[in-house]
């Protein structure tokens, strides 16, 4: 290990706010592209209008981008709105809240793709035995579609996470102190580059390793009754 | 066959495609026990009558009683029938089951899963009791052993007898067959239809789609033979089996015994 020169615990807090950027990015992303994948699918059109903008300004436009117009753009949205209620002044969204919905905003299109394309592989007649039998539609799509659709998009989405984990170093430019921005901060006292982006590099990677593992074992927890996995 | 002993009836039932006409009026009644079988070529409308019945296929007219309740149906945009109550679509559902050509169990469940989830979630039953009537259910159809196993490693008879067994768990009053044999290996038909001859014999109210003439002609109380959508022929199997009036059933007939 390259000598960190005190530094150590900034990058450990920087690795912990980068974790937590992500999984919060995460979540709210996996909300959004069911929402998406189900708006595209709905057979109300403006629905699918609206999901197809969503997806088709996410693919058009640079991350980094994104990231700044959420920041920023929010603020002024914020501002606007709380004037309406009576509240004069400057509002707002912490660094920390915009990093997270920007990156989720960018990643709920990725992964409105990939439920839609799970939710195709669900055949009819699934969704058909259920109504056969008098259940519900939202207990059907809870207890028999939703479960499914996981599992088949499990490993894109386990993919799909690697490469937010990678990006949260994008939401440094809005001042959030995730591992990237506490890494230059260090860069910037000590002089050597090299040292603490190497440190950085090594913690980016035991973060992925981490997550790999997780995603596996979430992979061996939903493919029962699968040929191909369990056996 | 008195008014009131009807367990289900449908008059009318009109069904189109498009621009095709599947269904040109149906009337159709089955008493408490009977077991009609539906013949006819493939594409004469046979499953298609089957899904309307419990409103899987929205139907273009027509009328479906159930019980002696007649079922409620609206309009929808696109002139098909759809039901306008859903408390009652769900009592007709809960009573009339459905068995499908390709069983379609839930893959991520195991057999007594797929097999219980009804009974709790629509009939309410406690977990204790779902799983004590799917154990007896599942002895009945020869799949005791199986209770744990998912349906991708069982074989299309065994899958076929799960999902009989998942339909008989909501103690259905009426049970639709569409097709039930016809996704099997030949040598995997005899034990599924085995399974429904039993129910047969238990009295059960039952419609069946089948290709399966000599099967036909045991377990019926009537036979009706389908042709471009509507009824050609219908009566007691000796009668439709033996001397069949309409010609085009005498031509089926003679290319499928
Ligand atoms: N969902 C559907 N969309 C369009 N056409 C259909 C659909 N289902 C069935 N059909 C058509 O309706 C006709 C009757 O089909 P079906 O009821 O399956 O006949 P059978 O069960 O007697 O073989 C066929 O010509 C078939 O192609």
């Amino acid at each position: 290990m390259p000598e960190l020169q005190g530094f150590g615990a900034q990058l450990a807090a920087g690795a912990w706010v980068t974790t937590q950027v992500a999984v919060y990015a995460m979540a709210v992303a996996v909300v959004l592209g069911l929402l998406g994948a189900l708006a595209k699918e709905a057979p109300v059109a403006p629905l699918r209008w609206l999901a197809n903008l969503y997806t088709g300004m996410v693919r058009g436009l640079p991350e980094l981008l994104v990231i700044l117009l959420v920041y920023f753009g929010s603020a002024r949205l914020l501002t606007t709105a709380a004037g309406w209620f009576g509240h004069n002044g400057y509002v707002e969204l912490s660094a920390f809240a915009a990093g997270v919905v920007a990156l989720a905003f960018n990643y709920g299109a990725y992964l409105t793709e990939v439920f839609r394309g799970a939710l195709h592989t669900i055949p009819r007649g699934h969704v058909e035995a259920g109504l056969a039998l008098g259940l519900g539609r939202r207990r059907i799509f809870r207890r028999i579609v939703l479960p499914q659709v996981w599992r088949v998009a499990l490993p894109a989405v386990g993919n799909i996470f690697m490469s937010l984990l990678k990006d949260t170093a994008l939401v440094s430019v809005i001042g959030i102190e995730d591992l990237m921005r506490e890494t230059a901060l260090a860069v910037g006292y000590t002089k050597e580059p090299f040292t603490f982006y190497l440190a950085a590099a090594l913690i980016y990677l035991g973060l992925t390793a981490v997550a790999t593992l997780v995603i596996h074992t979430l992979e061996r927890h939903t493919s029962h009754g699968m040929r191909t996995l369990s056996s | 066959m008195n008014e009131t002993s009807a367990a289900l009836e449908v008059r009318n039932i009109h069904k189109r495609f498009g621009g095709l006409e599947v269904l040109r009026g149906i009337d159709l009644r089955a008493g408490s026990g009977d077991v009609i079988t539906l013949i006819g070529s493939s594409g004469s409308g046979k499953s298609t009558l089957l899904r309307c019945i419990n409103l899987l296929e929205p139907p273009n007219e027509g009328e479906i009683i159930f019980d002696g309740e007649s079922l409620a149906l609206r309009r929808a945009r696109d002139g098909t029938l759809v039901a306008a109550d859903q408390q009652q679509i769900t009592r007709l559902r809960a009573g009339v089951g459905f068995v499908f050509q390709n069983f379609n169990l839930w893959p991520h469940m195991t057999i007594l899963e797929n097999v219980i989830e009804a009974p709790r979630q629509v009939l309410g039953y406690s977990r204790d009791r779902a799983i004590a009537d799917a154990e007896s259910l599942l002895e009945k159809v020869g799949l005791a052993d199986k209770r744990d196993g998912y349906p991708a490693f069982l074989s299309g008879g065994q899958q076929q007898r799960a999902a009989i067994a998942r339909t008989l768990a909501m103690h259905p009053r009426v049970i639709l067959f569409d097709e039930p044999t016809s996704a099997l290996d030949p040598e995997l038909v005899t034990e599924v239809l085995a399974v429904i001859r039993d129910l047969a014999e238990e009295g059960r109210t039952m419609l069946i789609v089948t290709h399966e003439m000599r099967f036909a002609r045991d377990v019926s109380t009537q036979v009706v033979f389908l042709h471009e959508g509507r009824i050609e022929e219908q009566g007691p199997p000796s009668k439709v089996f033996e001397s069949p009036e309409s010609p085009r059933c005498r031509e089926f007939l003679a290319s499928h015994l």
